[in-house]
């Protein structure tokens, strides 16, 4: 055990664990938060997704010590009380069936429209190759992804209750 | 959450407290009770289904659980109907044993259509009662009364209005219900329903009330459960299948920090540690000796299994289904078409491994758990633990996708078990491998199959053979056949005889005959390879070897394969009394219409260079849900790759509660049935389940995704506005056709009959090689 440091979200924390840890457990267990899950432990699924540096990355197998730049979580993306537009795309379209992964959806494709804001449908597969659903709800978190970068673009459509198709 | 609420739920007994406000956000310690029991919501009062707040919201207690397909929101469109509540205004609470009436949890896509006319009832008896009370508020008969958006109000003197919150805010109906043979199905008031013409939510499409909290991480899911003093286990599962346990050296594992405990009983072996990755530490350092068996207990490999099914003696044959006299008319036949196909054993291959909490404080026991068919796990627990039901309670809450009997049902009695050994709350998880290996399978089968045509390429004579590999199929939550008993050495006296099927079709085939059998594999207990029910059981198996058939004999017949098909539904006039068969061609006609399909025979190749394009498709029913898929693929002549490049399906499922969520689990429903065909299979040598993770065992992805899927909602019924068109279940049907659509597309596009899924690059090259393509 020894002391580790860590920032994620915006707030410091130092922590008494096993340097190995994966930071998936640091978070889930010691941080106690819920949007990163654990689905394979071995980097393949997607469940765990955190974006560090820009860079959406498996915390199921990246060492708590090994994080040097702050990381930022599914309850981080929002600002000041309102959704990321990749959160609020994921509503509008209505994602999600049981929701497990979609964790490692958004961010994974925060990460994507970060670094490339008006994707093609192949730079959108791609980017997202990797990250499974078992629902299969690929098709809708693709139009998804399209949704919110137009609204990042500031060309979306207005949010409201009801399913528009 | 309101005060009221709160007080209510306590009342109802219970030491913690769930706030629901945006689904389950907080789990609150209340003042601790003396062991309060946990008795069953009694079915026979009204407030056990419906309390209305005093700020005039409503919340609705349903015993089903939402796996995802959005069957929370669909009930509350319902009820707010029926209630004549604003659906804003209403919340729903879902499946946990000691708070919602025991409607079995979730399966086989009954939840609309069997509870929603319940759930309509008593929101029809809670509507009746309110105007009831109004009418003696103010001293006028109820006809005198209206009654819109949780507000009543007298006709005519519009100043003489209150809201339900004010009628009843806080506190009980006591309204009791009653229910022919005591059965909650049948729970009813004196209320009636609507008509649904009347119905103003139903058919509308508000967001599923779940999502928000599922985006923006604040949902505590069943993994996320903790209480204080919770500690974490792993099991450690058998290396061989029917390996036995000599001994464990404890010591192997003594330096592992905060090592709580070893647990084994049998060939069950678990170990508990106070913090996770030191339990996961533990489980793989732990040292056991398994003997293996003498000689290995699964058939050879996986490859192998369809030749052990075919030569295996059938441990049970159904009763065949005969029409007609099909031996005379193969003999008289123009043509006889055969084919036999396979389907290997596929996974749930859940997306988070298989997990519970259960927490033993006061000598009771608390499992939160995203079983779906919560009810029965209490059942079970308390069987297995020999605790009476009443100290047993099971909170449902969300988790992966839970299509069927997955391992979920198995870790809540592990963690139940380790927490009643250790005295302290356990949280399980199983691992990927263990998961990918262990949970239960979706049966393999080998099918047998021949049609006769005569001159005019008519279908007269089919014969259907369907053999599963599904002896001793687990059914749910069975305390003497959860994975840990058959470990601890549970043994049934009697195996479950297991499941086989028949095709699903409203065809007019004047000659059938139609047998479905069982076969088992050498090791029965504790074995990997267990069966259980996986999504549509046994129906994307069946179909894709049926409607696989019927393609060939249109090819057979020079037939178009949509037109084969509608000459075969009109060839006979009589129908049932769901209309099957006249929805059957509305269903059928629209997906071929909104494809845009030309009228053809198959094959034919289409596409320059590599690419061959082709269409297929496939139609089915389950239950009374009319479904027909057309899939369009893109098939690479030098890689063998298969894309579906787009979807259409055709859906009759009677009324529809909530279109967009309907489309949504349709197109899921189609998806997973195309990782079936594409990719899934569980591969194993003579010991042992080989594939254990995302690359031995690969799923569908993004990369997969069509690029254009079509979802048409079709009402066929021939009385389209009848004011009790029924509600039937949707959540699987979609499940059924899709294999087989794949694969008359593939054949269309190349002229290849793939009969062996799944369809991966290597199986469908090899193919394409054989026949020079």
């Amino acid at each position: 055990m020894s002391n580790v440091s860590l920032k994620v979200n915006g707030k410091s924390h130092t922590l008494d664990v096993d340097p190995t840890t994966p930071l998936l457990y640091i978070l889930r267990n010691d941080l106690d938060l819920r949007g990163p899950r654990f689905g394979c432990g071995l980097g393949q699924c997607g469940a765990c997704t955190v974006i560090i540096n820009g860079v959406a990355t498996r915390s199921c197998i990246t060492p708590v010590s090994s994080v040097k730049s702050e990381v930022t979580t599914l309850e981080g993306i929002a600002k000041n009380g309102k959704l990321h537009p990749v959160q609020q795309a994921w509503i509008d379209e209505q994602v999600p069936q049981c929701g497990f992964c979609q964790n490692g959806q958004i961010m994974t494709a925060k990460a994507l429209l970060d670094k490339t804001p008006n994707p093609n449908d192949t730079q959108i597969r791609e980017a997202m190759a990797r990250t499974l659903c078992r629902c299969m709800t690929y098709y809708r978190v693709q139009l998804a992804i399209k949704r919110a970068a137009k609204a990042i673009a500031g060309i979306g459509s207005k949010s409201g209750k009801e399913v528009v198709a | 959450m309101s005060t009221s609420r709160r007080t209510f739920l306590k009342s109802a007994g219970g030491f913690l407290l769930i706030s629901y406000s945006r689904g389950i956000t907080e789990l609150t310690a209340a003042e601790p009770q003396a062991t309060p029991l946990y008795k069953d919501p009694d079915f026979h009062q009204l407030d056990a289904w419906i309390v209305i707040q005093e700020d005039n919201t409503a919340t609705f207690y349903v015993g089903k659980t939402d796996l995802g397909q959005g069957t929370g929101t669909a009930f509350r469109q319902m009820m707010s109907d029926e209630l004549d509540i604003p659906f804003d205004k209403t919340s729903c609470v879902m499946g946990s044993t000691d708070i919602t009436v025991d409607q079995g949890g979730s399966g086989g896509s009954t939840a609309i259509q069997v509870e929603g006319p319940v759930m309509r009832r008593v929101a029809a008896e809670g509507r009746r009662v309110l105007l009831d009370m109004a009418s003696k508020k103010f001293a006028v008969p109820v006809d005198q009364l209206a009654v819109a958006d949780s507000v009543i109000t007298v006709k005519g003197d519009p100043s003489k209005k209150v809201t339900y919150g004010e009628l009843i805010g806080g506190k009980k109906f006591n309204i009791t219900l009653t229910a022919d043979n005591n059965a909650i199905g049948n729970t009813t008031g004196v209320a009636k329903i609507k008509p649904v013409q009347q119905l103003k939510a139903v058919g509308q499409s508000p967001q599923r009330y779940d999502i928000p909290a599922k985006v923006d991480g604040s949902l505590t899911w069943a993994v996320d459960v903790k209480v204080p003093g919770m500690v974490h286990a792993r099991n450690v599962k058998p290396p061989f299948a029917g390996a036995k346990l000599v001994s464990i050296d404890e010591s192997s594992v003594q330096n592992i920090p905060g090592l709580v405990k070893v647990v084994s009983k049998g060939n069950y072996v678990a170990v508990v540690c106070e913090r996770e990755e030191n339990a996961i530490k533990a489980a793989r350092q732990l040292k056991v000796n398994w003997e293996k068996p003498a000689t290995p207990q699964l058939p050879p490999s996986s490859d192998d299994l369809f030749k052990f099914i075919r030569s295996a003696t059938p441990t049970s044959t159904r009763r065949p289904t005969v029409v007609g006299n099909p031996d005379t008319a193969f003999s008289g036949a123009a043509k006889v078409v055969e084919a036999e196909y396979e389907m290997p054993f596929q996974g749930h291959t859940a997306f988070s491994p298989a997990h519970a909490m259960a927490d033993p404080s006061n000598g009771q026991m608390t499992i939160y758990s995203n079983d779906m068919k919560s009810y029965r796990l209490r059942r079970g627990v308390a069987e297995f633990l020999g605790m009476p039901r009443d100290r047993v309670r099971v909170k449902w809450m969300d988790g992966p996708q839970a299509y069927g009997r997955t391992a979920a049902d198995d870790a809540g009695f592990e963690a139940a078990y380790l927490a009643k050994e250790i005295g302290r709350p356990v949280r399980v998880q199983w691992m990927r491998n263990e998961e990918t290996a262990w949970d239960t399978k979706g049966p393999a089968f080998t099918f047998k199959v021949r049609g006769a045509l005569d001159a005019q390429g008519n279908l007269v004579a089919f014969d259907f053979n369907a053999r599963s590999a599904d002896y001793n199929h687990v059914d749910y939550d069975e305390p003497d056949t959860v994975l840990i008993a058959q470990l601890m050495g549970k043994r049934r006296a009697m195996p479950a005889p297991g499941n086989s099927d028949v095709p699903s079709d409203m065809y007019a085939i004047p000659h059938r005959r139609m047998v479905a059998e069982v076969v088992s594999l050498p090791l029965i207990w504790e074995t990997p390879l267990r069966t259980g029910n996986l999504r549509d059981p046994n129906g994307p198996q069946v179909t894709f070897a049926s409607e696989s058939f019927i393609d060939e004999l249109a090819v057979a017949a020079e037939a178009d394969p949509v037109q084969f098909r509608l000459k075969m539904f009109n060839a006979d006039k009589t129908d049932d009394n769901g209309f099957r068969r006249a929805r059957s061609i509305a269903v059928v006609k629209t997906a071929a219409e909104t494809f845009g399909w030309d009228t053809r025979p198959s094959p034919r190749r289409v596409g320059s260079g590599n690419t061959l394009t082709g269409r297929g498709i496939a139609y089915t029913y389950r239950g009374q849900t009319i479904v027909a898929v057309i899939a369009e693929v893109e098939v690479n002549r030098k890689t063998g790759h298969v894309w579906v490049k787009r979807l259409v399906c055709a859906h009759d499922c009677g009324l529809v509660i909530n279109p967009e969520a309907l489309r949504r689990s349709v197109e899921g429903g189609m998806l997973h049935s195309m990782s079936r065909a594409l990719h899934e299979e569980v591969r194993f040598d003579g010991e042992k389940v080989t594939s254990v993770d995302w690359i031995t065992h690969p799923s569908l992805t993004h990369l997969d995704t069509p690029a254009k899927i079509d979802v048409v909602l079709v009402n066929g019924d021939p009385n389209p506005n009848r004011p009790d068109l029924p509600q039937y279940g949707a959540g699987e049907a979609s499940c059924k056709p899709t294999i087989a659509a794949v694969a008359n597309a593939i054949f269309d596009a190349t002229g290849v009959r793939l009969r062996r899924v799944p369809f991966r690059d290597a199986r469908v090259l090899a193919a394409l090689k054989t026949a020079g393509v």
